[in-house]
């Protein structure tokens, strides 16, 4: 199904303005069912496993079942995302090997980034030139 | 045609409601390109009082090629490169024929896009002052110099730098969203026509398209356009048989909707023959780019066989003058020699290369290693990852399947489809007159830019280039809106009849729905769903997908443009009951269209360009004779006709 969402778990983003997990997948599964207020993916032979939703859920009840044609069942991959990190847990199917990483994921704080703050703004001279408004062209 | 034609009357489907929105530029996606075109054009709008608009049919922080994140930048010169190496790289991968105006351009302003990412927040690998390689966050801790300030990146091969890219597209969005303003983009609407001027058929001067959200259109008005919605996947019968078919080695969600909406308006396009066919890490599609470069991987027929080594005497000997150095689809033919004589699966080493790198590494060192042999897959292929998982295979104990994909089409990445558009300036490098229409990017529609997987003949711009393209095509719009300022635009298209056209899926589904018993099978419609698996199974037979091991010829190609003709006739009968199937529905639609100019351009160049992406079985070899040009067709969508004509290649550098 590939990823899926734990009954138990979802509680519809009740106390937020969006459903995370719709407001981000890229190719529009994630969907709210309207009665039982929890999502799941709609069209799961479309999903690219991007984990997008299962990263944004702030319940973390989204998990993913890898692709039935291809997959034996028994794996886990599952990311906690941090606003600096990364940290991803890998069952293998013999429950036995588990891997365990952390990568940085940014080294500015989330939502900082000016990318006109100290910058010189161009004029319309410079529209027809080579460069950007950070910095010229290179020339050899 | 056996079917009447429908029209949306608004008989069983409500009237959307309609928001009209004017705009200076607008941006038409919201990947690299787009993202890169934000930033560029707000720098001079501010000032000049423009305003600029952006419409993404996801949400911008998780959209496009890069959605899920990269571990590497594939294009950074560097000052140990010069830009005239990165185009022979480029023109010997892509087979000889590249627009060298476009690539060297691209080469000139891709690295300052890729110190503004570092200076944004991206964790860029560098090397330390004892040459050890440390990650883009410590590289911040110990202050190294930034790459800008003379830092050294980490190459995993002579074009291409390591970084931790989980959050690249969530940083670069930020970037656009921040020079933008959150009012002035427009999040889940997917624009499915654009509009023309009435005074002028070749000028672009608006986009239409439908949120996915709620019951309403948008209706955009525009000076300029950049639009740069990415390739075309799924067009092919994917190798995956289930839900494995939304595991594509490109991003599921690219339609065609680049190519087949400047097409409906008569731009033109150029080597849309060109495609391509990644090997890749078997079903999960994990990058093999970081094995061979970075880990020294072999990689071998099912007898341990080195099949480079065993049949490149036989490339060079076929292909006299383009197999010197060993471009993509080369290696590719060169693998699939073996796949044909029945000696796969071909095996990536990747125990071997970790042994060896066992030999002179510490432990420490080494367990650093397979961190990183890992994040290369959870950046940007979680998939592969689990699939090692699902198999308990660790890659340092076991060797790994990999090979050929379905076929893409694409203008960024290994590939080369795309539009034909406007180089930088007038004779840039000794380009012919011909190459320079005005303004950088712009196709042969005025007004109307793109970039990355839009632009054709210029290929291996990747992420950092694409970013970078958006920038210059940017420039380019900007300056055409400043030079256009007392032009009167108004639509040719009646709006009303436009909004009418893309809810006919609505009208249709809803007029006939009751006629059976299962809404899914009925002998009026076709579902989105059903429309796309006629479509891929008719690419992949026809036109050299995976199950004929990519060869086709004349009568193969002729038999398969009259079923696209059928299909594209019923797509007129595509059916959809919610947004979500309206969305799929008008994707596979703009398919159809990328679907054919791909056949149609095949059909056209009689020769094999690209051993080991297609063949030409009727026309095995490469005819420099003949073909050493670029193939450039037009499509009339009054008459249904396309027009080929051909420019002839020319060396720049």
């Amino acid at each position: 199904m590939p990823s899926f969402v734990i009954v138990e778990k979802c509680d519809g983003c009740k106390a937020l303005d969006k459903t995370a997990c719709q407001y981000i997948c890229p190719n529009d599964l994630m969907v709210l069912e309207p009665e039982s207020k929890k999502a799941f993916n709609q069209e799961p032979e479309q999903c690219w496993e991007c984990y997008n939703c299962v990263k944004i859920c702030p319940q973390q009840a989204i998990e993913v079942r890898h692709y039935a044609d291809i997959m034996p069942l028994g794996s886990s991959t599952i990311p906690l995302r941090g606003s600096d990190n990364i940290m991803w847990t890998i069952k293998f199917r013999d429950q036995k090997t588990i891997k365990r990483f952390k990568f940085p994921i940014r080294t500015t704080a989330e939502g900082s980034i000016d990318c006109f703050k100290g910058k010189t703004m161009p004029t319309v001279a410079d529209l027809k030139k080579p460069g950007f408004y950070t910095g010229p062209a290179r020339t050899e | 045609m056996a079917l009447e034609r429908e029209f949306c009357k608004w008989s069983f489907c409500a009237k959307p409601e309609v928001e009209t929105i004017e705009t200076d530029l607008l941006l038409v996606g919201g990947g690299m390109a787009c993202t890169g075109a934000a930033v560029e054009a707000m720098a001079y709008a501010k000032g000049l009082g423009l305003k600029v608009t952006l419409v993404d049919k996801a949400a911008l922080d998780r959209s496009g090629a890069v959605a899920m994140g990269l571990s590497a930048i594939n294009t950074y010169i560097g000052s140990e490169n010069k830009i005239a190496d990165y185009v022979n790289m480029v023109r010997t991968d892509l087979m000889g024929i590249i627009r060298e105006d476009l690539v060297y351009s691209v080469g000139a302003h891709v690295d300052q896009t890729v110190h503004d990412f570092q200076d944004w927040g991206l964790p860029i690998w560098q090397k330390d002052a004892n040459n050890h390689t440390v990650d883009g966050q410590v590289a911040r801790d110990e202050e190294l110099p930034l790459l800008k300030d003379g830092g050294k990146c980490v190459r995993s091969g002579k074009w291409q730098c390591m970084i931790n890219g989980e959050s690249y597209k969530v940083i670069v969005a930020e970037a656009a969203k921040n020079a933008l303003g959150m009012e002035n983009i427009h999040e889940r609407v997917f624009i499915v026509k654009l509009l023309t001027d009435k005074n002028n058929s070749n000028r672009v001067c608006g986009a239409v398209g439908f949120s996915v959200r709620e019951h309403k259109t948008y209706v955009f008005k525009c000076k300029a356009m950049i639009i740069a919605c990415g390739g075309v996947v799924n067009v092919f019968r994917p190798r995956s048989v289930g839900e494995g078919q939304g595991r594509a080695w490109y991003p599921v969600w690219n339609a065609g909707s680049t190519y087949a909406m400047p097409a409906e308006i008569g731009a033109k396009m150029v080597l849309m023959e060109n495609r391509f066919v990644p090997a890749r890490f078997k079903d999960g599609y994990g990058p093999v780019g970081a094995w061979f470069l970075f880990f020294k991987a072999q990689a071998t027929n099912a007898y341990g066989e080195d099949y480079m080594a065993k049949n490149w005497e036989q490339v060079k000997k076929d292909y006299p003058g383009y197999a010197d150095a060993p471009g993509t689809c080369l290696r590719n033919h060169a693998a699939m020699m073996e796949m044909r004589a029945g000696r796969g699966p071909i095996m990536m080493h990747t125990d071997k290369a970790m042994a060896k790198l066992a030999e002179t590494l510490s432990k420490k060192e080494l367990k650093h290693l397979e961190a990183e042999a890992w994040e290369d897959f959870l950046d940007m292929s979680i998939s592969a990852a689990c699939l090692w998982a699902s198999f308990n295979m660790e890659p340092d104990k076991m060797p790994s399947e990999i090979i050929p994909s379905e076929p893409y089409l694409l203008g960024s990445h290994a590939g080369c489809a795309g539009l034909w558009v406007s180089g930088p300036s007038k004779n840039y490098m000794g380009a012919p007159d011909s190459w320079f229409w005005g303004y950088d990017r712009m196709t042969t529609v005025e007004g109307l830019f793109t970039a990355g997987d839009g632009v054709g003949a210029s290929g291996h711009k990747f992420s950092s280039g694409s970013h970078a393209e958006g920038r210059m095509a940017a420039k380019g719009a900007l300056a055409f809106i400043l030079d256009h300022k007392a032009d009167k635009l108004e639509a040719a298209q009646n709006i009303d009849e436009v909004i009418a056209d893309i809810y006919l899926p609505f009208e249709i589904f809803e007029k006939y729905k009751g006629y059976t018993t299962a809404p899914e099978i009925n002998p009026n419609y076709l579902m989105p769903k059903q429309v796309q698996t006629r479509l891929q199974k008719l690419m992949d037979e026809y036109v050299a997908g995976c199950t004929p091991m990519y060869q086709t010829n004349k009568i193969l190609l002729e038999e398969g443009l009259k079923r696209l003709t059928l299909l594209k006739e019923d797509a007129t009968r595509l059916a959809a009951r919610d947004l979500h199937e309206l969305m799929r529905a008008w994707e596979n639609y703009h398919r159809i269209l990328s679907g054919e100019a791909h056949l149609r351009h095949i059909l056209f160049r009689e020769e094999t360009r690209y051993p080991g992406y297609y063949y030409r079985a009727d026309f095995l070899k490469i005819d420099d004779s003949k073909w050493k040009v670029f193939t450039i067709s037009q499509y009339d969508k009054n008459t249904n006709e396309w027009k080929f004509e051909t420019e002839p290649y020319k060396k720049l550098c």
